[in-house]
């Protein structure tokens, strides 16, 4: 009788205390669920917008490069070209920039010295994409097109087989400009994940290196950059994946136009610059909008392929 | 032989070195030369009419003030909306979902979400909230934005939550707490600075977004802080007017780029001094 009086008031706080972490438990699990909710309704929504695009034009909507509103003909091989051309020339520009940083960051820099430009670097991550367009526009263009492209052009474009690359008219603005600017701003990214892994190195693999006689270069060869070779490579695609999807700095600084050209240094476009700049002109319901959308559905797939590739290639280093 | 060999390798550690070091500097100068450029541009268009006048036609005279107020009013409610919700994605990670099935998927997804192109949520947003509802409105523009602050809280929550100790929730549980209570009242509460360095980051990102808000809230050149109708944003506002071919809408583009860019590094770097501090 007694020990019945005395669990009875437990049992109940117990149960209710029960309900308590159910509900709580429910809500978090639910707003899991939501943001897969969240992503699954982006690429059901994008492709039922760009169905009639894909009805109208097949397969050939991929590889088409016409870009015509009056004879209503949509293709988007121009700017996946474009996307795909300045998003790698861009990671082939901030690679070794940003390994530059990274290694100076945890090899060279004096302890005084990390902080202070670590976070300077980081802060060209944090520069809004409209200011980099601002900046590549009114900064970088003209500057490009009257000292930069002119003397590439002068040089490198009378070499035999890269030299087509580099020719035309330096208008400051077009592919190159754009990688430019992408560069700039994936450096970061990249040269975060660099420093992150180059730092996860077991110190005693080091200075084992360093005890036969190695260079601190020579350590970086041959043990640092074997050791994180993988997370590495992550990092690129990381910033390749930034890159891809990179719009107002592009729009601003690309040129745009709807044609592939052979040098580098013509105008262009990429998806997300195209989409920028022609969403406001097309009609609700018309086949130009559901195009842009079918062109958002690529530009999901492509951003979807490489970053979902970059984590893969991370895990090893999300687990630590 | 041997000597020379030796001079050799001494001379290609000295020429990486010297490449790694100017790679740092041309970085660094890099974000001077931005700086520079902003704040010799922004000043020189900056005056209190900025703050005073809303967008005017070209030629009269004209501020940013309703860009700015379109800008903090979606920002700090997008921020609001996305961050509880970011929490408790963030808590479901840490504390239950640690290594199911859908505890992976769900951190997988809003790894991708993170990085995915913010162009693309705009995209979303105009199809599920803009065409159904009639037209560009603020909320619109708003749900952008929470899209964009959930991952990164669940990130910085998450990271927070591993850090406490397996011991302080064994403490807490042992004395008899339920579960909920330990994550509201210790885990939440050890993590707290650390979540709220990461919504400083998420205010800081989103106040710079253009892309989300050309489908959603549009622009709005008349004062509306009416958020079922188009609302202005700084973004979008120095978007066009930094497009344009007159003189005084650029140096006000300057002036509200500048304006843009203070704030998000300054959110940035007050967010890292805090991070800091605390641990």
């Amino acid at each position: 009788m007694a020990s019945a009086s005395l669990t009875a008031p437990k049992v109940a706080k117990r149960r209710a205390s029960s309900l308590g972490d159910r509900i709580f438990a429910m809500l978090c699990q639910a707003a899991g669920i939501l943001v897969l909710i969240l992503l699954g309704a982006l690429i059901v929504e994008l492709f039922i917008a760009g169905l009639p695009a894909f009805r109208a034009f097949g397969i050939a909507f991929v590889t088409s490069t016409d870009w015509d509103p009056v004879r209503e003909l949509f293709g988007a091989g121009v700017s996946i070209y474009g996307t795909i051309v300045t998003a790698i020339l861009a990671i082939i520009l901030a690679v070794p920039l940003a390994f530059g940083v990274a290694f100076f960051l945890t090899e060279l820099a004096p302890p005084w010295m990390r902080r202070p430009v670590g976070t300077a670097v980081e802060l060209l991550a944090a520069v809004p994409s409209i200011i980099y367009g601002m900046w590549g526009f009114f900064v970088i263009a003209p500057a490009f097109a009257q000292h930069v492209q002119p003397f590439i052009i002068d040089t490198v474009g009378e070499l035999p087989v890269i030299g087509a690359l580099f020719q035309g008219p330096p208008f400051g603005t077009g592919l190159f400009t754009a990688a430019f600017i992408l560069a700039i701003m994936v450096l970061p990214f990249i040269a975060a994940t660099m420093r992150d892994v180059f730092e996860q190195v077991p110190p005693v693999y080091k200075e084992s290196a360093y005890g036969l006689g190695a260079t601190t270069w020579e350590v970086m060869k041959g043990v640092v950059i074997p050791y994180t070779r993988v997370s590495v490579v992550g990092g690129i695609m990381l910033g390749l994946g930034r890159a891809l999807g990179e719009t107002m700095a592009v729009t601003f600084v690309i040129g745009n136009a709807n044609r592939i050209s052979t040098s580098l240094f013509g105008p262009g476009n990429t998806i997300a610059s195209l989409v920028a700049l022609e969403f406001g002109e097309s009609e609700i319901g018309s086949l130009k909008l559901a195009s842009l959308l079918a062109l958002g559905f690529i530009l999901f797939l492509l951003s979807f392929a490489v970053l979902a590739t970059s984590r893969y290639l991370l895990r090893s280093r999300l687990k630590a | 032989m041997a000597a020379r060999l030796g001079q050799r390798r001494k001379w290609a550690d000295r020429i990486m070195r010297a490449l790694c070091i100017s790679a740092t500097v041309i970085g660094l100068v890099l974000l001077a030369s931005i700086l520079a450029t902003l704040f010799y541009r922004g000043f020189e268009a900056m005056s209190l009419r900025v703050f005073t006048h809303i967008t005017a036609p070209p030629g009269s005279e004209g501020g940013l003030l309703n860009a700015i107020v379109g800008s903090l009013i979606q920002s700090l409610l997008g921020t609001a909306i996305g961050t509880p919700i970011g929490m408790l994605v963030g808590t479901y990670l840490a504390e239950y979902a640690k290594n199911s099935w859908l505890g992976n998927a769900v951190r997988f997804v809003s790894d991708i979400l993170l990085s995915a192109p913010s162009i693309l949520i705009g995209l979303f947003v105009y199809q599920i909230l803009v065409l159904p509802f009639g037209g560009f409105s603020g909320w619109a523009g708003v749900a952008a934005l929470a899209i964009i602050v959930i991952p990164i809280v669940v990130r910085t929550t998450e990271d927070m939550l591993q850090l406490i100790p397996n011991t302080l929730r064994e403490a807490v549980v042992g004395l008899g707490a339920p579960k909920w209570k330990m994550i509201i009242l210790i885990c939440w509460r050890s993590a707290i600075a650390g979540i709220i360095t990461g919504v400083l980051l998420a205010v800081a990102r989103v106040a710079g977004e253009t892309a989300p808000l050309l489908f959603t809230s549009l622009g709005n050149n008349a004062w509306s802080t009416d958020l079922s109708k188009p609302i202005a944003s700084l973004p979008v506002a120095i978007y066009s007017f930094a497009g344009s071919p007159f003189e005084d809408w650029i140096a006000l583009a300057w002036a509200g780029a500048l304006l843009i860019t203070l704030g998000v590094l300054g959110l940035n770097i007050l967010a890292r001094t805090l991070l800091r501090s605390r641990i």
